[in-house]
């Protein structure tokens, strides 16, 4: 393992299988949470922090439980149980350690732990065969490709309030078709990995 | 069929359940946030309109700054006078006694009684006739009756009369300052509850310009000013204010008013002015 095959790793999540514009992963937050871009910006940080944690506790799930015990079956289970647990986890610290931010964050924290980018997340690592460090670099690859997207995201919607539309596509529709074709536009990094 | 196969699975899973469980049950403990039980008891309390009237947003935050001894114990408009005494109750304070407050329509410039300038055919919104040379009422000060505090208001407690004037049902309002901050000519004023002589005019014309548009605007002839025993009237830029802290509710400038344009009855709508 060299630096290089990590550096590909970083890039591959982040731009050519972005989560949520390739892998069509977690849309839902990238929906919900994308009229302001300061609330994305949040919702980004704190899915950067489940995904990577999320990422090293699975592992260690998989290799020293499922593995050794021959029960991979139960991966998906088992990956739901740790995630649901570390967001709880995530929460009660942040509560504790930074009330504005837990404010800040407000619903959308809980929410993580029904976001398939992470759940999709912590078993791609495992079907990739990444060792520890490798899934880390994809753990934050992958928070950093849906913080990006989600961002650019925001931005466009709040421009898109401004915007003199037709009525019928005020307002989601014109979301969903602005997700779209971002999802388009980030079909031309196919191919840079 | 092996008992591995049901055994592993069950006991792997329960024990990282358990574990995670007892994990999060220690984190619990640990990261306990005292909540002030002050703040659930206020919330509870509050009418939960999140109407923001208090000027804070939302009945969480009010709570909040109530128990934080930040917001008044009276700053809830909508509880009014009961809820005040049940938040100083759990405070442990006493009110400091402020009278509940309602919205009034400062204008009794009708159609029958004020001019207008011009037929208005446009968006039937106040704000959007006011952009079109400040409305087709003549006097600028009026209010224009199309209704932009009645769509805003959410207690329903505005209406509109026949003589497209904006009436506010002081049994109703609630004080959330809805339609004040709404209304593009600031014709609604905030007036204690008790409160019964009103100067029901809005104008910062001269008295001349006044008579010419309107029957029933303050001409500045000051005679209200003169008249009150308890000089509670004051006039500043050709209109008279009641201070409503000395006004005994006399009817005195009621009845002097040369134009009427003092109503006595904000809240006893049919009784004589010299009732009091």
């Amino acid at each position: 393992m060299s630096i290089s095959s990590i550096f590909i790793i970083l890039i591959s999540a982040i731009f050519v299988n972005n989560f949520v514009l390739s892998r069509f992963l977690g849309v839902c937050p990238f929906l919900g949470v994308s009229k302001q871009v300061e609330t994305a910006m949040g919702m980004g940080m704190a899915v950067t922090f489940v995904m990577t944690m999320a990422s090293i506790i699975t592992y260690v799930a998989q290799r020293f439980i499922l593995d050794t015990l021959g029960i991979e079956y139960m991966q998906t289970i088992v990956f739901i149980l740790v995630i649901a647990s570390l967001v709880q986890l995530v929460e009660m610290v942040i509560q504790k350690t930074s009330y504005t931010l837990y404010q800040s964050l407000g619903v959308y924290l809980p929410l993580i732990t029904t976001n398939c980018a992470v759940l999709g997340l912590t078993i791609l690592n495992i079907q990739n065969e990444y060792n520890l460090i490798e899934l880390i670099f994809h753990a934050i690859g992958a928070a950093i490709g849906f913080s990006l997207a989600i961002v650019l995201f925001a931005a466009i919607r709040e421009r898109m309030e401004l915007a003199d539309l037709p009525v019928v596509f005020k307002g989601f529709p014109v979301a969903l078709l602005t997700a779209g074709l971002m999802s388009l536009a980030f079909m031309g990094f196919m191919g840079l990995v | 069929m092996n008992i591995e196969g049901i055994l592993y699975p069950a006991v792997s899973l329960g024990g990282l359940g358990l574990l995670f469980g007892a994990g999060l049950a220690f984190a619990a403990q640990k990261f306990k946030v005292d909540v002030d039980p002050k703040i659930t008891t206020i919330r509870d309390l509050l009418p939960g309109a999140n109407c923001g009237g208090c000027g804070l947003p939302g009945c969480d935050s009010f709570a909040r700054a109530v128990a934080a001894g930040e917001a008044p114990v009276d700053g809830c408009p909508v509880g009014g006078p009961e809820l005040a005494d049940a938040l100083a109750e759990v405070m442990g304070v006493e009110v400091a006694g402020s009278a509940k407050k309602v919205a009034k329509v400062i204008c009794n410039g009708g159609s029958d009684k004020c001019k207008e300038k011009f037929i208005y055919n446009g968006i039937q919104d106040c704000i959007a006739a006011n952009m079109v040379n400040g409305g087709s009422k003549s006097c600028k000060y009026g209010c224009l009756g199309l209704g932009t505090c009645v769509t805003v208001c959410p207690f329903d407690a505005i209406e509109i009369t026949d003589t497209g004037l904006a009436k506010i049902i002081p049994e109703k309002c609630t004080a959330c300052l809805k339609c004040v901050e709404a209304c593009p000519k600031n014709v609604i004023t905030m007036v204690p509850y008790e409160q019964e002589v009103v100067i029901t005019c809005n104008s910062n014309d001269p008295g001349k310009v006044v008579r010419q548009k309107c029957s029933v605007g303050c001409i500045a002839c000051q005679i209200c000013v003169k008249a009150c025993p308890e000089q509670a009237i004051d006039f500043e830029n050709n209109l008279a204010f009641i201070n409503y802290d000395k006004c005994t509710n006399c009817y005195i400038c009621v009845e002097k008013c040369p134009t009427k344009a003092i109503e006595g009855r904000l809240k006893k709508e049919e009784e004589a002015p010299a009732a009091v």
